[in-house]
C-alpha cells in the first residue's frame, strides 16, 4: 500500500434495494492519475457502484472517501463541487441547446455564476475561454453552434464529457462511454479519454463493456460479479485470471 | 475526428433574425389604436390581450423555459388583481402603489408556497399548484366583508399617474390607458428577456432539458426551480394587478382554475418554447372569447376545439410554426 492518500477510496460498500443486494462489500483504492476500468457482466452492480460513489443514493453500509475525506453524507451536488465529474450510460445532455450553450451552462455552474443576473466583461471572457478550451479538448469546436441533439452519438458523448470537464473535476467517472457505438465512434471517444488521461493527467474511473477499450486504456481493472469484487489487477493479470475468465471473459463472446 | 459536413458551422434551427421579429411585434403593438378600429376592434380589448399575454408569458417562464407544470397560476393572477384592488379601495388611490401591492401579494404568496412544492414533479406538482389556486379562490369567494365575495371587489378605480410636475390621466378607457399598459408590459417582458439571457436563465433551460444532467453539474435544482417559480409568480401578479386596473373590478373567477387553464391554453397555443408565443396565443384567445361569445354562450366549446386543433396540427404552437416557416 502506498502512503499517499488515494484519490478515491471505497471501503466495504454495500447497497441493498429491499431484499436485493446490488453491491456487496466492495472495496477499492484509486490513486491520483490512475485510469481504472470496472468491468463485469450485466447486473453485476457496476452502475449501482457508480451511483454510490457519485452520491445518487447513499450506501447501505460502508464508506466512500474522496482525497481521504469521508463523503458519505455529501449529496450529489456537493460531490460535484468537490471535484467529481460524471457521465451516464445513457448520454445526459441538453439536447435542444447548442454545443456551446451546453458547455456554457456547465462552465458557469462550475464557476459558481449560476445565480448571477448578469456577467461583467471579465467574467464573460473567462466563461468564453473555458468553453473554447473544453470544446477544443473534445474536438467539437467546429460544431459549437449545432444543437447537441442533432449530433452523432459519438459527438454527443464527447459533448457530455466536455460538460463534465468544464467543471474542472479532479476525478472523472464515465459510465460506459462507448456504449452503442460503431468502431469509428468508439475510436473517437477512446482517443479523447486517452488524451485526458495521458496529456491532461485526469484520474478516471470508467465502466466499460468493450474489452478492446478496457485493455487498451486501463492502468488497473476491477472485476465485479453479482455485486462482489471478483478480482483486481493490471490488464495482464486480469487477462490471465482464471476466475475472471470463467465468470466473464470466456462467456462474454 | 469524425466526418465533418460542410454545413457543420451553420445553426440549423436557430430562430431567424430575432431583431426583425422584435421590430414587427413592437411596431404592431405601438400602432394598435391606429389599425384596430379599422378591423372593428376597440382599444380596451387590446389592453386585455396585452395583460393576458403578460400573464401567459410569465407562466411560460415555468412551462416553456423551466419545464415545470404549474396549472394553478390563476392564484397569482387573482392575488395580483385583489392586492391592487384592495389597496386602492382601503389604503390610498395610487395606481403605481396599487400595482406594487398586488405584485408583492402574489409574488410573496408564490414564493412561500413554492418552497413547499419544489420537490414535487410533473403531475404531482401540477395538482398541488391547482389546489393552492382553489384555496385562494374559495377565500375570495367566501370572505364577503373584505373581498366582496361572489360579487367580486368593487368600489375602486385606477387613479391618474402623478409625476409631481405633471399628471397623466389614464382613468379613461381610451388610448392613454392602452399606452400605459404597453409601457409597463414592455418593462416587464424586457426584464423577463434579461432573466432568460442571464446565467440563471440558462440554468432554467438546463433544468427543462435534462434535470439529471443539471443536478450532476452541481446545480441545486430545487433552489433554482423555487426561484424560477417565485419570479414567475411576481410577474403573473403584476399582470393581475393590471387586470384589476383595466376592469376597475376584481372578480373571484380570476382566481379560479378555469383561469389557470386559460393561461395554459394561451401559452400552449401560442408556443411554449418561444418567448413571444403567448402574445400570439392571447390574441387568438381574446379574439375567440370576444367574437364567439357575442354569437353563442357556448364560446368555450369553440375555444376548446381551436385549442385541440392547434395542438394537433402545430405541436410547437403558432409562434413555433411561424418561426420555422420564416426560418426555412
Amino acid at each position: 500500500m502506498s502512503t499517499t492518500t488515494p484519490k478515491l477510496e471505497v471501503t466495504n460498500a454495500s447497497k441493498h434495494f429491499g431484499s436485493l443486494v446490488a453491491v456487496s462489500g466492495v472495496s477499492m483504492r484509486v490513486e491520483s492519475g490512475e485510469l481504472r476500468a470496472i468491468i463485469g457482466p450485466n447486473g453485476a452492480g457496476k452502475t449501482t457502484f457508480f451511483n454510490l460513489i457519485t452520491g445518487f443514493f447513499p450506501p447501505t453500509s460502508g464508506d466512500i472517501l474522496l482525497d481521504g475525506q469521508n463523503i458519505n453524507k455529501v449529496p450529489a451536488a456537493g460531490r460535484v463541487k468537490m471535484g467529481m465529474g460524471r457521465t451516464f450510460q445513457i448520454t445526459e445532455i441538453f439536447p435542444e441547446l447548442s454545443v456551446r450553450e451546453n458547455a456554457r451552462i456547465a462552465v458557469e455552474t462550475g464557476l459558481g455564476y449560476s445565480l448571477r443576473p448578469w456577467l461583467n466583461a471579465t467574467d464573460k471572457k473567462r466563461v468564453a475561454d473555458a468553453c473554447d478550451e473544453v470544446m477544443t479538448l473534445a474536438n467539437l469546436t467546429v460544431k459549437a453552434d449545432r444543437l447537441v441533439g442533432e449530433l452523432s452519438h459519438g459527438d454527443q458523448r464527447s459533448a457530455e464529457i466536455a460538460m463534465a470537464l468544464a467543471l474542472k473535476p479532479s476525478l472523472l467517472l464515465l459510465d460506459e462511454p462507448t456504449a452503442g457505438m460503431g468502431d469509428e465512434e468508439t475510436y473517437q471517444v477512446t482517443g479523447l479519454i486517452r488524451r485526458l488521461h495521458r496529456d491532461s493527467k485526469y484520474t478516471i474511473v470508467l465502466i466499460e463493456h468493450d474489452m478492446r477499450v478496457v485493455f487498451h486504456l486501463a492502468d488497473r481493472i476491477s472485476v465485479l460479479a453479482e455485486g462482489k469484487l471478483l478480482a483486481e489487477g493490471t490488464p495482464q493479470e486480469i487477462g490471465a485470471n482464471e476466475h475472471v475468465q470463467n465468470a466473464y471473459l470466456g462467456k462474454a463472446e | 475526428m469524425s466526418v465533418t459536413t460542410p454545413s457543420a458551422a451553420a445553426p440549423p434551427s436557430a430562430p431567424v433574425r430575432p431583431w426583425l421579429q422584435l421590430a414587427i411585434i413592437w411596431a404592431l403593438l405601438l400602432t394598435v389604436p391606429l389599425w384596430l378600429p379599422l378591423l372593428g376592434g376597440y382599444t380596451a380589448i387590446a389592453a386585455r390581450v396585452i395583460i393576458f399575454a403578460l400573464a401567459a408569458m410569465s407562466l411560460n417562464l415555468l412551462l416553456g423555459f423551466t419545464g415545470v407544470l404549474s396549472f394553478g397560476h390563476a392564484a397569482y393572477f387573482g392575488l395580483g388583481a385583489y392586492g391592487a384592488g384592495l389597496f386602492l379601495k382601503y389604503v390610498t388611490a395610487s395606481t403605481p402603489l396599487a400595482m406594487v401591492a398586488g405584485t408583492l401579494l402574489a409574488g410573496i404568496s408564490g414564493t412561500l408556497f413554492g418552497r413547499l412544492l419544489v420537490r414535487r414533479r410533473g403531475v404531482y406538482f401540477a395538482m398541488v399548484t391547482i389546489a393552492f389556486g382553489q384555496v385562494c379562490y374559495y377565500i375570495a369567494y367566501k370572505w364577503n366583508d373584505f373581498t366582496g365575495g361572489y360579487d367580486g371587489l368593487r368600489g375602486f378605480a385606477r387613479a391618474p399617474l402623478d409625476f409631481g410636475l405633471f399628471k397623466i390621466d389614464i382613468t379613461g378607457s381610451g388610448t392613454l390607458f392602452y399606452y400605459f399598459v404597453i409601457a409597463v408590459f414592455g418593462l416587464a417582458v424586457g426584464l423577463q428577456a434579461l432573466i432568460l439571457r442571464s446565467p440563471f436563465g440558462r440554468t432554467m433551460l438546463a433544468i427543462r432539458e435534462n434535470e439529471r444532467r443539471a443536478r450532476f453539474l452541481g446545480l441545486p435544482v430545487e433552489r433554482h426551480i423555487w426561484l424560477a417559480f417565485s419570479i414567475s409568480c411576481f410577474f403573473t401578479g403584476f399582470a393581475g394587478s393590471l387586470y384589476a386596473l383595466l376592469n376597475n373590478f376584481a372578480d373571484p373567477s380570476t382566481l379560479n382554475y378555469v383561469m389557470s387553464g386559460n393561461l395554459v391554453m394561451i401559452t400552449v397555443m401560442g408556443g411554449m418554447r418561444t418567448f413571444w408565443g403567448p402574445l400570439l396565443g392571447a390574441v387568438l384567445f381574446v379574439m375567440l372569447q370576444d367574437y364567439v361569445s357575442s354569437m353563442t354562450t357556448n364560446w368555450m366549446f369553440f375555444v376548446g376545439i381551436t385549442f385541440v386543433l392547434v395542438v394537433l396540427v402545430f405541436p410547437r404552437g403558432l409562434m413555433g410554426v411561424l418561426q420555422k416557416r420564416l426560418g426555412a
